[in-house]
């Protein structure tokens, strides 16, 4: 079943608005019911949330994105369309259904944290208990857990007015979380935050998600965010939704001009992964065969590395041409591994911006393996450089791409993980 | 020749509804003039029922309390100085009718102001009648008051009662509409019914706005309070009335400057209740640290 289900929404603001809906669907644009006095927020949006997905909806502002969170919980009565939590229908329904669906399905964060200034952290963590009607031993025990799940252990007793804007916004999720729903609405939650707090913020978030297998609804302007975050993207504009899907898909093929033109700026180096640049090598080798069997193969694949596989396909290693001359010379029967037996091992969902690090730090390419550990395939440092060449907007704005080349292999630190 | 309108018996017909009412609704209006006056009474016999000295203690405890030791010890000074002017009694008699006033008038004024924040009808049909309450001169409401209530303290408590509630009214009316919208929403995003998100938000976040309002009702009604002297409610308004006539100056003075005294005292004391965060030397603000601290300690 699906978490969220859009099907033809509309929202449109102004009188009679249900006369909007009939003149956009035969064809008037949004500037013809602008004469007419009416706004159109949202127009004919329609998508489905998956249980434990990150659903990103990005645009800019005026786009509807915000009217459309607020109408997945019914703060905002749909003007047409249907939508459905859990096989449950929001619109048309009593507000007795629509508060109870909000208490045990959906919560939501703010923008702005929309925290009680006059209630404790613990407190206000414990919101959404509360007005369920849950006993305050039971509540604050959740709303104990829910802090500490999002690092805020120990601060129950501070008042929010004390606390920083990342904090405030630790303490937005923990009343979420507290709440137990298994949707999570989050409106521009970390657009109020600077920087440095944000991805700090997101990779929490991404934490949580994979820990807690919450549905997120996640509304950003923030194209990068919404790369960094969503499993799928649903890139709105004017009120429509003009495209949905992966990070990738959004960035490979647009489905229009305006998308196209929009991600390309886009840090590319930081949704492609290792697997898209990974290429396969000339040969590789078998664990088990000797130096002259990988003599052999160097001299026909014209490279002065070879990749060692064992019988799983796990990678082993990687020789060098001359460890492997001396062992040949020299007689030998095992592999000659290099003193330092060095191997740059990525995973194949490693951001391409993360491989700079570890290339910086080895000779050798790098090693892609998928999830299992078995090899996919290898990133010599040309590749990795071409594959950025590439990926620079074609727009002769070129300070663009040196400027997130150089930011990237200041960042070993990522490349570790 | 100069043009002539035709008049508009608008004041006959004011007239003449009073009269009506004072007619067919007299034992109503008795009944509220005994209530009022037994009230009034009451609370002035307690007031005046504690000694001097001991009052002062208990007035300068309470700006300890709300306040600070600096607002304590003004209040030591000043009320010690209205005893000594002899205004004691008098200076008890208008607290304990502002102090009526401004209960009854807060407890009219924050209902309807809710009722105003929630309702934009209700909010465009009272804003005029607020603005005709306010701007009528004061003295207009004695007249029918003495007709209604006869001489006392219930006219000047009703007078003082219209004139003081204005402010409560438009004050909690603005302090609801201004909490800010997406707190109101997170309250109906978690489920919150709209008698929740009223008591556990928009009502506590609204406090220092309608705190502002009590207080402007409480200076209203003080002024007030002194205006009802002229129709014989006892205190500090029959002492500056009756210094008037007799152009007693040293009087006049002494009256009017435990008027002064008393308007500090309650607006200080009423300001620092909304926001008792600014008075970090207050008692209260001790009491609410060392609890904390246990708080946390346990």
């Amino acid at each position: 079943m699906t978490a969220i289900q859009a099907n033809g929404l509309y929202k449109i603001f102004g009188r009679r608005p249900r006369r909007g809906v009939a003149m956009l669907e035969a064809g008037a644009s949004r500037d013809d019911l602008r004469q007419e006095g009416l706004t159109a927020a949202v127009i004919d949006a329609s998508f489905d949330v998956n249980p434990g997905e990150i659903f990103v909806v990005m645009g800019l502002s005026g786009s509807g994105k915000s009217t459309l969170i607020r109408m997945v919980n019914g703060l905002w009565d749909a003007t047409a369309g249907d939508l459905e939590i859990y096989g449950e229908k929001l619109t048309k329904t009593s507000d007795a259904n629509l508060r109870r669906i909000r208490r045990e399905k959906v919560s939501m964060v703010f923008q702005h944290f929309a925290l009680l200034p006059h209630r404790t952290v613990g407190e206000n963590a414990a919101y959404g208990l509360e007005i369920r009607g849950v006993n305050r031993t039971d509540r604050e025990a959740k709303a104990r857990e829910a802090l500490s799940m999002v690092g805020l252990d120990g601060w129950g007793g501070m008042l929010p007015g004390e606390l920083s804007g990342g904090m405030r916004q630790r303490v937005g999720l923990a009343r979420a979380l507290a709440a137990g729903t298994d949707i999570l609405l989050m409106d521009e939650a970390f657009s109020a935050l600077d920087p440095l707090i944000k991805r700090d913020m997101q990779d929490q978030l991404v934490d949580l998600q994979r820990r807690l297998e919450k549905t997120i609804l996640f509304i950003t302007h923030d194209l990068n965010e919404a790369m960094r975050l969503g499993d799928r993207i649903a890139m709105m504009r004017d009120g429509r939704i003009e495209q949905i899907g992966t990070a990738e898909e959004i960035l490979n093929n647009p489905a229009n001009d305006y998308v196209a033109q929009f991600t390309q700026d886009v840090d590319r180096t930081r949704v492609l992964t290792a697997a898209h640049i990974a290429e396969q090598p000339a040969t590789v080798l078998g664990a088990e065969q000797g130096p002259r069997a990988a003599h052999k193969l160097l001299r026909e694949s014209h490279a002065p590395w070879l990749v060692v596989l064992r019988r799983d396909r796990t990678p082993a290693g990687v020789l060098w041409e001359d460890d492997v001359a001396h062992a040949v010379r020299d007689d030998q029967t095992a592999l000659p591994w290099s003193d330092t037996h060095e191997m740059p091992v990525v995973a194949h969902d490693t951001p391409i911006a993360d491989l700079f690090g570890q290339a910086a730090q080895h000779l050798s390419p790098l090693i892609v393996v998928d999830d299992d550990g078995r090899f996919l395939g290898v990133i010599p440092r040309v590749t990795l450089l071409t594959a950025v060449g590439r990926m620079s907007p074609d727009t002769p704005d070129t300070s663009e791409p040196t400027e997130a080349a150089t930011q990237q292999i200041e960042g070993p630190e990522g490349a570790d993980a | 020749m100069n043009p002539t309108i035709p008049h508009v018996p608008i004041g006959d017909a004011a007239d003449a509804g009073i009269g009506w009412l004072r007619t067919n609704a007299a034992a109503f209006f008795d009944g509220l003039s005994s209530i009022l006056a037994v009230l009034t009474d009451a609370l002035t016999d307690l007031l005046l029922f504690i000694p001097e000295p001991a009052a002062i203690v208990l007035f300068a405890l309470v700006a300890w309390l709300l306040r600070s030791w600096k607002m304590a010890l003004a209040t030591l000074v000043t009320f010690a100085l209205i005893w000594s002017m002899g205004q004691w009694t008098t200076s008890m008699q208008t607290l304990a009718l502002v102090l009526i006033a401004t209960v009854i008038a807060v407890v009219i004024a924050i209902p309807l102001g809710i009722w105003a924040a929630r309702n934009d009808t209700v909010s465009a049909i009272l804003k005029p009648v607020l603005d005709f309450m306010q701007t009528m001169p004061a003295f207009v409401y004695l007249i029918p008051a003495i007709l209604f209530f006869g001489i006392g303290a219930a006219p000047g408590l009703i007078a003082t009662l219209i004139f003081a509630l204005p402010p409560g009214v438009r004050m909690t009316e603005l302090g609801i509409r201004g909490v800010d919208a997406e707190t109101v929403e997170a309250g109906h995003s978690f489920g919150a019914s709209e008698g929740q998100i009223l008591r556990g938000i928009q009502l506590p976040l609204a406090v220092p706005t309608i705190m502002a309002g009590v207080n402007q009702v409480i200076m209203l009604a003080l002024s007030m309070a002194v205006i009802a002297g002229m129709v014989g409610a006892d205190g500090l308004g029959k002492e500056v009335v009756s210094a008037i006539s007799t152009l007693n100056t040293a009087k006049g003075v002494e009256a009017g400057l435990s008027v002064v005294f008393l308007a500090i005292y309650l607006d200080r004391i009423t300001s620092s209740l909304g926001r008792p965060g600014d008075h970090r030397t207050s008692l209260r603000s001790w009491f609410a640290a060392r609890r904390r601290a246990a708080a946390s300690a346990s």
